[in-house]
């Protein structure tokens, strides 16, 4: 006998604001049990930070992978609607009705897109490239990065009224460019949000003793997924800023903001991990190359990662000092940076001189400084408060907690299923 | 469905600079019979669309678009109800092989190429038909849940408040599990400072009065049959025997004779019923079991028990005084923290996070963020119970409290009565009844003493599934998960995007089984599987796959009449989807399958295959490549069969497109669902039709597979390494058949290995079969 037991009747739509790995989980998780989603993005393209990466520790993969099975479900799925350059200004209503108003910001290239990156070619500006923290520049009609999905080239509002921007419109042969293009506002009625907003890297000129943005051969760690990354400004090439040398030594401040009360003051949970890959990074180009890496604790827990942290014990190039970086100084002759510190242990002042620094900035999530439109509860730091009892808006990922991604995977999906709980409570 | 075919060839995106579209036109259609062809300078335009969409309205229902790769303008070549074929002449010629022909030029290699493509794509789409969706004769929506713990509680909470039934089986006599025994609990919100009361009471009520749930202590499940959204699950109680108790594969040793050789079929079936006497096989349904439609794993873990003599410089099993943390909150639990040798107050305790000596910073076996956390809340219980006098030290080499839960260790610090410090514990000692803890290199100096009471060892958290399958699958690949040795007998996912990806459909793992986690880890992890539970009861009742094909309607048909029992497909299938029966021929569970065509790929008689994607469709693609030979021309150029992943090879080759890469025009490509899929009777007949050489393009295999189906490229290498011997008895070189791994970021990679191969095969001269 068929045990048929009717599904929970449910109605009404899910709106996730991000298109990042969370807000990506969650849309197509709630998606595929059946219900209508729409991702509002505030970028020109989906994958957020995680299309940023090289690869994930410690399996040491592209994210594109995972990215390009996302963008098919969201291809195959009809239930799913994307939102680029829009942002969420309002939300009003309860729980089960909420009326949200989306503004979309001129892409200035429309649907006619078929990606031939004729204007690309024909642009004359160059602006910088903030995918890859303006290492490097792109032209004004560019593709944000080479698997960006939506496969559409974006205008930057710089050149609209120049004459590059009539050069740009004269080279597509498909009637793609719309240089009058304006801000539209749409109105979406939702059943419930998922917030995935996402997080930013800490800003480290912000850390003073650090000498971020004053020494050229300091980066921070996303610059380093950019730098390793095949698409990145040096094509994988890891090379310092200064004179694109392939480094010898390379020191790792960890913690750098992060666990500090001066700036974050939270655990930023991917740091040690990253860094770790990116000794992993370093080592298949410069088997030789000395990684030093500064920590307080090397966080790396659980068989997995404990594992991973093992296969770098052993490197006689890779040394781990238990200390907190006090003071950077540049040799300003060579570009070499000295990073000076306290070895915790031993009590002992370490002066190490190195060619390159890569300080391990943290995460702060990005509703710390831009305020969401919504009725949502915060912590001191702006991560999201769950309120479950309430209902109706949920954070995801890292709009809630500093996380992984595995960890961020996780959540999403289960807010996916609470967003729906309030589609069912209707 | 008759098809009436429609042929368009695009224009745009730099096609007409290098292909003569015309002369296209002219030659491949009429040869394979079509008339119906057009050509616009951009299809994906209003006006372009418009042309196919009337052709659609008048009948056209089989459409074949070459133009830009299939993996854009989706949604625009989207007909419901239409057969579309796309041609990839846009990334795959026109940008990675222009310019076009030159004056002088003996022959147009990419004219060539892009008729080749065209001619395999018509060929194709006369070949395959619309899927019609798998549907199952009895369904359900109830979800099992296995463990009553914090885990299994919450998912069947939340998995009721959407509106589904579960039911919760519990091998205790009482839900609840460790959280019921806790003295208190990690905090589950921020600020993560304080300890809360444990809540597993609360849980316990709210699932005893929920209507939706139904909850059976004292039971285990003793067998899971069937297939997602239509499980039979037979419960028993703890240690009973039933009949339908699954059966278990014979182990290795027992399949080989005393030289080592491996028992003909028929004995090793006799061994195997002999092992499970007493028990029905997988393929009887127990008449009695109850309907399920998808399976939460929340059966948790148990504490490590440490072996004896194992930690023997910490004193562990010489001591009474040294306990596991496990063990501690036992203890805590009932009453004051005392000393178990005499029961005197324990007012000085030493917990030590890591077992190493000054030798290796690693924590004890199977430890985690969780263990440095708990460590930090039973130093709380010293000074809960002592508040006057009583002293924790914890020597940790790395305090693992990742994320927001920095603050409970920021609040721990606060205390001035706990004592923290990075130390490697060397040794501990007793004297009298008085223990001494020493450690070394510690912030405190370089050698510390510390006389201790009680010393606490932070023990790891082992998943129940260390210990036993759990889930009892009544299916031919055995009743436990596969590969979680992998990571170390956990329940998780390999893949870091998708961390519910098991290789069993429709069972999915929450909690500390798939990773040691905090009660708040706990709970969402527990959410987020109770989603996909349910999500795939809905998939399987709407006939669509799961991840990571999601809502493929496919699914593989066999052809039974020529079986041969070879058994091949059912013990490849990376999820376990088949079943054989006693003569070995396969019963396919399709709700289990994930639709990668490994079966299609692993079967010598070559009977399986979809709708859409068939030994036949891909076959007959391989046969549309024409193969120059020295009739036509002097220096007849090579042909080289490449098939590609379509989930990262494909990709990557599509963006090497974008980048404008250019790469040998030799080779002739066909997309494939995963390398698992490749039957080798493709390359044997593009060898045998005077192919020169057959390459692989996939993802990587090993600890770290990429695989999307986890072990299609690694079955895909073994198939390849046996054609070799093959190859050899034709006198071919077996270098003329090679895999190659490709992520799929490496699109500045592919050319080269592209080219690289090529060049080999150039090497080794032309097939000898050409012109045959």
């Amino acid at each position: 006998m068929t045990q048929e037991q009717g599904a929970a009747r449910a109605s009404g739509s899910i709106m996730v604001v991000g298109g990042g790995i969370s807000g990506l989980t969650a849309a197509l998780e709630a998606a595929e049990v059946g219900h209508e989603v729409f991702i509002v993005e505030k970028l020109p393209y989906l994958g957020g930070r995680v299309s940023q990466l090289n690869n994930y520790f410690p399996k040491l993969c592209p994210p594109t992978c995972g990215l390009e099975i996302n963008f098919r479900r969201i291809k195959d799925n009809p239930n799913i609607k994307v939102f680029t350059m829009a942002e969420v200004t309002k939300v009003t209503g309860t729980p089960g009705n909420y009326e949200t108003t989306v503004k979309i910001s001129p892409r200035y290239v429309n649907d006619n897109c078929t990606a031939c990156g004729d204007c690309a070619k024909a642009s004359q500006t160059e602006i910088p490239n903030e995918f890859n923290f303006g290492m490097d520049k792109t032209k004004a009609a560019y593709l944000p990065y080479p698997m960006a999905f939506p496969l559409r080239y974006v205008i930057s509002p710089q050149v609209i009224g120049t004459e590059d921007a009539k050069r740009i419109k004269e080279a597509c042969k498909y009637n793609a460019v719309e240089l009058d293009m304006e801000p539209k506002t749409i109105k979406l009625p939702v059943a419930s949000i998922i917030w995935a907003t996402g997080w930013q890297p800490y800003d480290a000129t912000k850390i003073d003793n650090l000498g971020f943005g004053r020494h050229k051969n300091i980066i921070t760690n996303m610059m380093m997924e950019r730098l390793a990354s095949p698409s990145g400004p040096t094509k994988g090439n890891i090379v310092r800023p200064s004179d694109q040398k392939a480094p010898e030594s390379i020191a790792f401040v960890q913690c750098a903001g992060s666990r500090d009360e001066n700036h974050l003051p939270y655990c930023s949970y991917i740091c040690c991990m990253a860094s770790l890959k990116h000794v992993a990074y370093i080592r298949e180009l410069y088997p030789k190359a000395k990684c030093h890496i500064f920590y307080i604790d090397l966080r790396a827990p659980g068989n997995r990662y404990e594992k991973f942290y093992k296969k770098f014990k052993d490197d006689p190039n890779t040394v781990f000092i238990k200390g907190k970086v006090a003071e950077v100084l540049e040799d300003t002759a060579t570009g070499d940076i000295t990073v000076v510190a306290e070895n915790a242990v031993t009590g002992e002042k370490i002066s190490q001189k190195v060619n390159m620094v890569v300080l391990a900035t943290g995460m702060e999530p990005s509703a710390a400084e831009t305020k969401l439109p919504a009725d949502l509860k915060f912590t001191d730091d702006g991560f999201i408060l769950n309120d479950y009892a309430k209902g109706g808006m949920f954070a995801a990922g890292c709009a809630a907690k500093p996380a992984d991604v595995v960890s961020s995977n996780q959540h999403a999906t289960g807010m996916a299923l609470h967003a729906i709980q309030t589609l069912v409570n209707r | 469905m008759q098809k009436k075919f429609g042929f368009y060839i695009c224009e745009g995106c730099g096609i007409k600079d290098v292909i003569d579209v015309k002369a296209l036109l002219e030659n491949v259609p009429e040869e394979e019979g079509h008339s119906n062809c057009k050509t616009h300078a951009a299809f994906c335009s209003k006006e372009g669309l418009e042309i196919l969409k009337k052709d659609v309205a008048s009948g056209v229902n089989t459409l074949i678009i070459g133009a830009c790769s299939r993996r854009v303008n989706y949604d625009i070549f989207r007909f419901p109800g239409c057969i579309v074929e796309r041609v990839n002449l846009r990334e795959q010629v026109a940008w990675t092989h222009g310019p076009a022909k030159k004056e002088g030029d003996e022959i147009d290699h990419v004219q060539m190429m892009a008729e080749d493509y065209v001619r395999m794509g018509m060929i194709k789409a006369g070949k395959i038909a619309l899927p019609e969706p798998y549907k199952l004769d009895a369904f359900t929506r109830k979800v099992l849940v296995i463990g009553g713990g914090v885990t299994g509680m919450t998912a069947a909470l939340e998995a009721a408040a959407a509106g589904y039934e579960c039911t919760i089986v519990e091998k205790a006599g009482r839900l609840g599990g460790w959280a019921a025994e806790v003295r208190k609990q990690l905090p589950l919100d921020w600020p993560y400072e304080s300890l809360q009361a444990p809540m597993a009471g609360d849980l316990i009520a709210k699932c005893e009065k929920n209507p939706k749930i139904k909850v059976k202590t004292n039971t285990v499940v003793a067998r899971i049959a069937g297939q997602p959204g239509d499980f039979t699950v037979s419960f028993k109680k703890p240690d009973e025997k039933i009949p339908f108790d699954v059966p278990f594969p014979l182990p290795p040793e027992m399949r080989v004779d005393e030289s080592g050789k491996e028992y003909d079929p028929d004995v090793l079936r006799q061994k195997y019923l002999d092992y499970n006497q007493g028990r029905e096989d997988i393929l009887t349904f127990d008449p009695n079991g109850e309907k399920f439609g998808a399976v939460v794993l929340a059966a948790g873990w148990r504490p490590y028990e440490p072996a004896e003599g194992e930690f023997a410089h910490l004193g562990f099993g010489k001591f009474a005084d040294v306990v596991t943390n496990a063990q501690f909150e036992k203890m805590a639990a009932k009453g004051k923290i005392t000393r178990p040798s005499d029961g005197l107050p324990a007012k000085s305790v030493v917990f030590v996070q890591s077992p190493g000596k000054d030798e290796d910073d690693s924590d004890f076996p199977y430890a985690s963020s969780v263990t440095s956390l708990v460590a930090l809340k039973q130093a709380k219980y010293v000074r809960e119970d002592y508040p006057e006098d009583g002293k924790s030290f914890i020597f940790y080499q790395h305090m693992r409290t990742p994320g927001l839960t920095e603050n409970f260790y920021k609040a721990a610090q606060q205390d001035e009565g706990l004592f923290l410090s990075k130390g490697a514990v060397t040794t501990v000692a007793q004297t009298g009844k008085t223990l001494t803890v020493t450690a070394k290199d510690t912030l405190l100096g370089p050698e510390v003493e510390v006389k201790a009471d009680l010393v606490v060892l932070a023990t790891g958290m082992v998943p129940a599934t260390k210990d036993d399958p759990i889930v009892n699958l009544a299916y031919r690949q055995g009743p436990a998960f596969r590969d979680i040795g992998l990571f170390d007998s956990y329940v998780d996912s390999n893949f870091i995007c998708f961390p519910y990806e098991t290789q069993r459909t429709g069972i999915y793992a929450a909690g500390s089984i798939r990773r040691a986690m905090t009660m708040e880890e706990s709970m969402t992890d527990a959410a987020g599987a109770a989603l996909k539970a349910i999500q795939c009861v809905e998939s399987a009742n709407r006939g669509v796959a799961v991840h990571p094909r999601s809502g493929d309607m496919t699914f593989p048909d066999f052809f039974f009449q020529r079986c041969t029992q070879c058994k091949r497909c059912t013990e490849e299938c990376p999820f376990g989807a088949l079943d054989d029966d006693e003569r070995g021929t396969p019963k396919p569970n399709p709700t289990r399958c994930r639709r990668c065509g490994t079966c299609m790929g692993s079967c010598p008689e070559r009977i399986i295959g979809f709708a859409d994607y068939n030994i036949d469709s891909i076959g007959s693609m391989v046969k549309a490549i024409k193969v120059p030979s020295t009739d036509d021309f002097d220096e007849p150029p090579l042909r080289i069969l490449v098939l590609v992943c379509e989930n990262d090879a494909y990709p990557a080759l599509d963006m090497a497109g974008f980048s404008k890469l250019n790469y040998n025009h030799q080779i002739r490509i066909i997309p494939v669902r995963c390398l698992g899929s490749v039957n080798v009777i493709w390359i044997k007949d593009a060898l045998s039709q005077g192919m020169d050489g057959a390459m692989l393009l996939g993802c990587k295999h090993g600890d770290d597979y990429q695989c999307h189906f986890v072990k299609g490229s690694e079955l895909a290498s073994i198939r390849m390494n046996k054609i070799g011997e093959a190859l050899k008895s034709l006198a071919l070189e077996k270098e003329r058949v090679v895999q190659k791994e490709v992520a799929i970021d490496e699109y500045d990679k592919v050319p080269q290995i592209i080219n690289d191969f090529v060049a080999e095969i150039e090497a080794l001269g032309p097939s000898p079969f050409k012109g045959f």
